[in-house]
């Protein structure tokens, strides 16, 4: 191994892949819910290769952008694989995402000693979110044009800059080739800031450790296993315990994935919507402008919310306190246990009800609003509001089980 | 001693608090579903077309139907319509069509043989002739959707309110003429006024009356618009011919893999407790 010696001479190779897998200690009590973050980071890989290899046949310009991805789709070889990839690859992507957040809020992995790792999590899905809109105006179809007119416009209600501030964002008065030319940069730019917000975000779990099903720290367990007589004993090298496992959670994934790409990219009009099968045309509006899945609870949220005061900024509040009241959360959280496994009755009613709430949400965002459907909307944004802001409540008071002092097996 | 007593009454007042919170929560949830279920459904269902679609379900394994609907398309849509993301060259391999009975007996409106279909209208006349300029084509199924289609080619009506003399009954007061005519002949429909539960009025399709026939009889007819439908749908995605093939040899593959990686994975496992 001189060839080593002579890189770790001038570049820690072997120190960095010792600390990070090799020599790092995971509990080893993962369950299902923690394949989804390393599958968001094959997700990201995949969504960048597949992104690079779309942006060398593909062309920002209003007059062509559509007909490049139609090109994309009959002419480049292999193209339509690629670009069914990446269409499949951002909703999926979301899917890992939400799981991921849902095994946080499930395990108390975002209390202390986790806040900065949660907070770095919060930031990634919310450049996730820009990326994913930027994304989606880039084929140039009647709902890429108007889904963006649609959100852009929403910076139009604040009160005095929102006119001046909407105009600065789309660089026009509405949404045309000066739009499209930026988002296309941003959405080239925004996943490698994604990837170093990654990077950061695995620095801080590192530093101190992942969390597990029983939400016990294995640092403060009992020390000495099979590897190292210093590391946790319930813990097991990261490498080649979790690689191997990860492996297979990805085959499994992919496989799902795959099945989409080739069976069903369209996804019954979810992942591909039908109305983008249409050039963009900023005369004629759609009859249902509906953005992605993925935004839709949001998008929900924002319509649930009524005008008040000559202004339609409150729905716009609204959606955007949806999305930080989620940075709020390490500190709403006043369980003394961390592990839904532990906590009471009242906390796993409220993440239940919080979960069929955003899924609900996620629906009524999809359907065109009726008195019916925008009054469900509300009381399930009220839900959604609610699981956050008596947490402090019922976290507190509920009547919790004993936490064991090691892993339950 | 009475101030821990205090706080534990606090505490359990505070308990039976969260509680009743917790049930209010789950009980404005139960509502809602409930009323998602009750009242959902019809407002939904309130933008019905005039008819019920006839069902269609396209066959891209059905070469000889869509090389006849490449030919229907050739003749009856090309004049109007572009189909430009599609080039002549790829539908003859795709569709294993010889190029050399493409090269006498399609290219109307194209020189080579890999030229994209393009028209010979001029967009600007088209849309001073009809209102609006005829759309490409080469992406109309996935936009409408193969039963969309099917159904559209088979309800062209005569009408005199439209300035063409024809409507449709799926694409209201469509601006397109009927194109076919030749193959389908004319006919009338005949509307009938429905009320539904609720007392409100519509106005639904009861029956077409042919008028005079056209060269095809019905059962042609319909063959010919699953034909061009087949087309359409070949059309809006040519690499749908080979992507579900491939797909399976990929599910076969990850398979395999997955076999691998749970062996791995649990000869890796076997010795942690």
């Amino acid at each position: 191994m001189s060839l080593m010696n002579w890189i770790d001479r001038r570049f820690p190779a072997t120190k960095v892949f010792k600390e990070h897998l090799s020599e790092y200690y995971a509990p080893k009590n993962f369950n299902f819910w923690y394949f989804f973050g390393s599958l968001a980071i094959v997700m990201l890989v995949l969504q960048i290769v597949t992104g690079v290899l779309l942006a060398m046949n593909y062309k920002p310009d209003a007059d062509s952008a559509f007909a490049s991805v139609e090109y994309i789709m009959r002419d480049v070889w292999g193209g339509w694989f690629v670009r069914y990839m990446h269409s499949t690859g951002a909703s999926f992507f979301f899917i890992v995402i939400y799981l991921h957040m849902f095994r946080g809020l499930l395990y108390g992995s975002y209390r202390n000693p986790r806040e900065l790792i949660w907070i770095f999590g919060m930031v990634i899905y919310i450049a996730m979110m820009a990326t994913a809109f930027f994304g989606y105006l880039l084929p140039w179809g009647q709902m890429s044009y108007w889904g963006a007119q649609v959100i852009v416009n929403l910076f139009d209600t604040i009160p005095w800059i929102g006119p001046p501030l909407a105009e600065w964002i789309r660089g026009d008065y509405v949404i045309s080739d000066i739009t499209l030319n930026r988002f296309y940069a941003l959405h080239y730019l925004v996943p490698f800031l994604l990837a170093g917000l990654v990077f950061l975000h695995i620095v801080a779990l590192h530093k101190v450790g992942s969390n597990n099903p029983d939400g016990v720290e294995i640092k403060r367990g009992p020390k000495g296993n099979r590897w190292d007589a210093n590391a946790p004993a319930d813990g097991v090298p990261f490498h080649p315990y979790y690689t191997v496992k990860d492996t297979l959670g990805m085959v499994v994934f992919l496989a799902a994935f795959f099945a989409v790409v080739f069976f069903m990219p369209e996804m019954g009009g979810y992942f591909l919507e039908q109305p983008n099968f249409e050039p963009a045309n900023p005369l004629k509006t759609p009859e249902h402008i509906a953005p992605v899945w993925y935004f839709t609870p949001y998008y929900a949220i924002l319509r649930a919310v009524p005008s008040f005061a000559g202004t339609q900024v409150w729905g716009v509040l609204a959606m955007f306190a949806a999305l930080v009241v989620f940075f709020l959360l390490p500190w709403l959280d006043r369980s003394s246990v961390a592990s839904m496994r532990y906590k009471g009755w009242m906390s796993k009613l409220a993440l239940g009800i919080f979960a069929l709430s955003f899924l609900a949400l996620g629906y009524l965002g999809t359907r065109p609003p009726t008195p019916q459907l925008t009054l469900l909307a509300q009381v399930f944004t009220l839900l959604y509001f609610a699981y956050f802001f008596l947490m402090p409540f019922y976290s507190q008071l509920e009547k919790t089980k004993p936490v064991p002092e090691r892993l339950s097996q | 001693m009475m101030d821990m007593m205090r706080s534990q009454t606090t505490r359990k007042n505070y308990r039976a608090l969260g509680g009743a919170l917790a049930t209010a929560m789950a009980t404005a949830l139960t509502v809602t579903v409930t009323v998602l279920t009750v009242f959902a459904s019809p407002a939904l269902a309130a933008t019905e077309s005039k008819m019920q679609m006839t069902p269609f379900k396209a066959s891209l394994k059905d070469t000889p139907s869509m090389q006849r609907g490449a030919k229907l398309f050739v003749n009856y849509c090309l004049s109007c319509h572009s189909a430009k993301f599609m080039r002549y060259n790829r539908m003859a391999e795709d569709l294993h069509i010889p190029p050399a009975l493409v090269e006498k007996h399609m290219l109307f409106a194209a020189e080579k043989i890999g030229d994209p279909m393009e028209t010979t209208m001029p967009a600007d006349a088209a849309e001073e002739w009809f209102g609006v300029a005829p759309p490409d084509l080469s992406l109309i199924a996935r936009l409408r959707g193969p039963e969309w289609l099917y159904n559209y080619f088979l309800t062209f009506y005569l009408d005199d309110n439209s300035p063409s003399g024809w409507n449709n009954v799926v694409f209201e007061n469509v601006a397109m003429p009927h194109a076919m005519h030749e193959l389908q002949g004319l006919q009338r429909a005949v509307f009938k006024t429905e009320t539904a539960a609720d007392g409100t009025q519509r106005e639904v399709l009861e029956r077409f009356e042919i008028t005079s026939p056209g060269k095809m009889s019905v059962a042609e007819y319909r063959q010919a618009a699953a034909d061009l439908t087949n087309f359409l749908v070949y059309l809006g995605e040519p690499a749908k011919l080979v992507r579900i093939e491939y797909g399976i040899w990929v599910m076969l593959f990850m398979l395999v893999f997955a076999g691998l990686a749970y062996m791995l994975k649990k000869e890796y496992w076997r010795d942690v407790e």
